[in-house]
């Protein structure tokens, strides 16, 4: 690599970082080292840029750094607080949106929305509940699905027809009425052909496809956000190494271990 | 018996929606098109209609519910033979239209929101139509009836009542007026057809370009890009096709003008798109027509028929050897941020109407990952006066920076409703004296998501470089309560949300609860914070204008009638009878902190 032209940077608050053509910000950031705080964005996934958390400053412009291509020379600001003021409003937005108690939820410590917010240091909601009526979905034998905590991410989407090819997740509704839906006739779970298997069951962030007679198998405390911050594990699981072309390639087996443990 | 009924009954409706189907050759990108008519018959789209929906045009079935789950006009779940949707701006409401709404759910005993027992009616409200100049006005099963009265109600209430099917209604139910109270270039132009494309092709492509870029038109649909610099980018990008897209999704509340050019000047339309393809080298085009324009289907398709038979679209128009173009009509199906041009071309595609990410850009990947460029209607005027009659004499109206005239949909309080079309650079206060409004308090330019001006800026002027406007212009008189109109912007909003990003989709229902807790008296200083903060994360993070937009009427109507907010506040500096901190002293004490992390934070002065 050392014999090889350079790569282009771009500044990340004063920073250099290299990236390969085709990288986003936040891809280029990850890979270098450097943390953008994040949610939607899963680094085996075409970023869309939906929950706006790991909004950048670039040139003067407030952008996704998820879906922003970096350029040469690109000034980046993230780790500044109006930024971190805007991201912690956006995650507070996320659970008041829900219902999320998390001390009774399954997925506490190993819940992205609750690393995330911890690491960005949300201590309330500050904002008004919407206490949204969404029933549960207990239908399948192995799975269940509490609407109540999604955050409308689109993994589950994105995983199911990309990954396992079934197209079992869509999203329906629109505004603060857009919700989850299953890929049947009667809406239920148990009459779709997902399994458990499914990379759409694993890649959920937080406590909405849960699978059954699993619960709490790990104690609180031994999760995998209670050791150490999210910001260092995003970085640990981030592709390497740095000259690895951006193109999608097989799941990342670091990234996929951690699926399955959780 | 009932049994085989039934059996016959389903297969009936599969047999009508495969005969949909076939017609539109299961092509996905017809999707909205498809669902349109398969509702048709039974008012709703049962569950196994969007199976075989699914099943026939190869997609995932919960993808063709969560398209059809996106669009107001498209149900779900039973909606009656008869879906009376009433005009929901707020001129339709300053004209009485809850009290009419009120009137007929009485009159036909059922509850707003719901549908009737015997699946006979639903009453509920609807985004602005289009109808501002002649409301309060509704929707009966997709199709325009305006200026309604306790007459009229009544009259469609016994309409119900005795089933008469809505195709044989008197027809003057459905008589929309134009209302051209001022005209100018556009709405006076009366060349032949053909005579816009004929000066494109003696110029040639790349002059008659260059003359649309001389003639500085911008686009006439608010956001005012320049029209030449999207169509050379357009002609400029690879692609084995190109697309030309009449954006005629005219949502923004307070809007009409372009439903009154595609009835009076639907021909100059299309000479503009024309004219466009042969620039950027395009062989299909698009209108897409917003869904609350029903009435304006049947004559546009006429237009095209017509111009098809003139040989000014299809092959080699004109007699040109390979210059082959053509139009075809779509509908909308009820979704404001469908304006916004890559939701639109989204929804051209038969998909939920969400923004597209940016870079790339439509002119690069538009409709079909081709390059593609999306104007106004009204744009596509202005380009075919151009051709006509040159850059020059276009840019002889109109202000330095804002060339040419432009329409302007005059509602609210005035006696004269209706189009004026003016060179660029007219003030406020001569539309206002030529719409002969009196005692006017604000008034608000280019709808929700423009600007609210109070009387002191009325000498401000409309143009891009002052007040800019897709067209909507709407008036309030001193008697208006700007609170109210405010929080009645801030339901739109939440409303026509598309849900995609956080900021938007959760911000806009914020505002929308805090503006109906203010309305309840239980507002504080701290709401009034509150509401200028969300202002700033959605300005800062949303995903589109509209999210960008969504607070636009609450910050300038707190800017100009702070008072109107004021007086619905319990207290100026709200002091709860609790003192949080206070109640933490004694746990300071036990752990003997006294650090600031061990204190609530002051309040943030606004």
């Amino acid at each position: 690599m050392a014999d090889e032209k350079p790569l282009p940077v771009f500044q990340l608050d004063g920073v250099d970082v290299p990236f390969q053509p085709g990288q986003t910000v936040v891809q280029a950031a990850l890979a270098a080292g450097h943390y953008i705080p994040h949610l939607c964005y899963h680094p085996e996934f075409k970023p869309h840029g939906s929950c706006k958390v790991c909004t950048v400053r670039a040139n003067g412009w407030t952008a996704t750094a998820c879906t922003l291509p970096a350029k040469p020379g690109m000034q980046v600001e993230s780790d500044q607080e109006d930024l971190n003021e805007l991201r912690r409003t956006l995650v507070q937005m996320l659970f008041v949106e829900g219902n999320h108690f998390c001390p009774s939820c399954e997925k506490s410590g190993n819940c992205v929305l609750q690393a995330v917010a911890y690491d960005l240091g949300v201590m309330s909601p500050d904002l008004d509940y919407f206490f949204p009526d969404r029933p549960v979905d207990a239908s399948h034998p192995d799975l269940l699905l509490d609407f109540n905590r999604c955050i409308l991410c689109e993994l589950c989407v994105r995983a199911s027809s990309e990954v396992d090819g079934k197209s079992v997740f869509a999203l329906s509704g629109r505004g603060i009425r857009k919700h989850l839906i299953v890929n049947s006739e009667s809406g239920r779970l148990e009459d779709t052909d997902i399994s458990v298997r499914d990379k759409a069951v694993s890649v959920c962030p937080v406590g909405v496809i849960l699978r059954k007679r699993a619960g709490f198998m790990v104690p609180i405390g031994k999760r995998r956000y209670d050791p150490s911050p999210i910001s260092d594990q995003a970085l640990r699981d981030a592709p390497r190494p740095l000259a690895a072309p951006p193109e999608p390639k097989p799941a990342e087996p670091q990234a996929t271990r951690r699926e399955e443990s959780s | 018996v009932p049994a085989r009924d039934a059996a016959n009954h389903d297969a009936d409706r599969l047999a009508r929606v495969d005969a949909i189907l076939d017609r539109h050759g299961c092509d996905r990108t017809h999707l909205i098109e498809i669902l349109r008519e398969a509702q048709e018959p039974e008012g709703w789209l049962p569950p196994p209609v969007i199976t075989r929906i699914a099943q026939r045009v190869d997609l995932p079935r919960a993808r063709v519910e969560g398209v059809a789950g996106f669009y107001t006009m498209l149900h779900l779940t039973p909606a009656g033979r008869y879906r009376i949707r009433f005009s929901d701006n707020i001129t339709d409401r300053m004209q009485g239209s809850e009290a009419l709404l009120d009137r007929m759910c009485q009159s036909l005993w059922v509850e707003r929101g719901r549908t009737s027992e015997d699946g006979l009616v639903s009453i509920d409200t609807t985004s602005c139509i289009g109808m501002g100049d002649q409301g309060p006005a509704m929707l009966v099963n997709g199709r325009a009836i305006p200026h309604l009265s306790a007459a009229r109600v009544d009259q469609i209430a016994e309409l119900v009542r005795a089933q008469t099917p809505a195709e044989v209604w008197p027809p003057e139910l459905f008589v929309v007026e134009d209302n051209v109270r001022r005209s100018d270039r556009i709405l006076d132009a009366s060349f032949a057809p053909g005579a816009a494309i004929r000066a494109t092709i003696e110029r040639g492509a790349g002059p008659a370009l260059e003359e649309i870029k001389i003639s500085n038109l911008l686009g006439r649909g608010g956001a005012g890009f320049t029209t030449g610099i999207k169509w050379q980018t357009t002609r400029d990008s690879p692609g084995d096709e190109r697309y030309v897209v009449c954006n005629a999704d005219e949502g923004e509340p307070g809007t009409f003008k372009d439903r009154v050019l595609l009835a009076r000047q639907a021909d100059l339309v299309l000479e503009g798109m024309t004219a466009c393809a042969h620039m950027i080298g395009a062989r299909r085009g698009f209108i897409y027509l917003r869904g609350e324009y029903l009435h304006l289907r049947e004559p546009l398709l006429d237009v095209l028929a017509q111009r098809r038979a003139a040989g000014l679209l299809g092959r080699d128009i004109l007699d040109v050897a390979g210059f082959d173009f053509d139009v075809e009509l779509r509908m909308g199906a009820g979704a404001y941020v469908c304006g916004e041009a890559t939701a639109l071309l989204e929804s051209l595609e038969g998909k939920r109407g969400i923004p597209r990410n940016k870079p790339p850009r439509m002119a690069e990947k538009g409709f079909l990952k081709r390059p593609t460029t999306v104007n106004n209607v009204e744009t596509f005027c202005g380009a075919a006066l151009i051709m006509v009659h040159g850059a020059h004499w276009f840019r002889a109206v109109g202000t330095t920076k804002s060339s040419g005239t432009k329409l302007i949909s005059v509602s609210g309080d005035c006696t004269r409703p209706g189009i004026y079309e003016y060179p660029l650079g007219v003030t406020v206060q001569q539309v206002l004296e030529d719409c002969w409004a009196e005692r006017t308090q604000a008034v608000q330019v280019g709808g929700p998501s423009g600007t609210c001006v109070s009387a002191n800026e009325f000498r401000r002027r409309l143009a891009f470089e002052d007040l800019e406007t897709g067209g909507a212009f709407i008036v309030f008189d001193e008697s208006r309560d700007m609170f109210q109109v405010a929080r009645h912007f801030a339901h739109f909003f939440a409303h026509e949300s598309c849900g995609f990003c956080t900021p938007c989709r959760v911000g806009t229902a914020l505002l929308r609860n805090c503006m109906d807790k203010l309305a309840e008296g239980k507002g504080s200083q701290h709401d009034l914070d509150r509401i200028l903060r969300l202002n700033r994360l959605l300005k800062a993070s949303s995903h589109c204008g509209l999210g960008q937009s969504a607070c636009n009427p609450l910050v300038d109507t707190l800017k100009r009638f702070r008072p109107a907010y004021e007086r619905r506040l319990q207290s100026f500096e709200f002091e709860p009878a609790f003192d949080l901190d206070g109640a933490l002293a004694r746990a300071r004490r036990m752990t003997g902190r006294d650090d600031p992390g061990a204190h609530l934070r002051e309040t943030e002065a606004g």
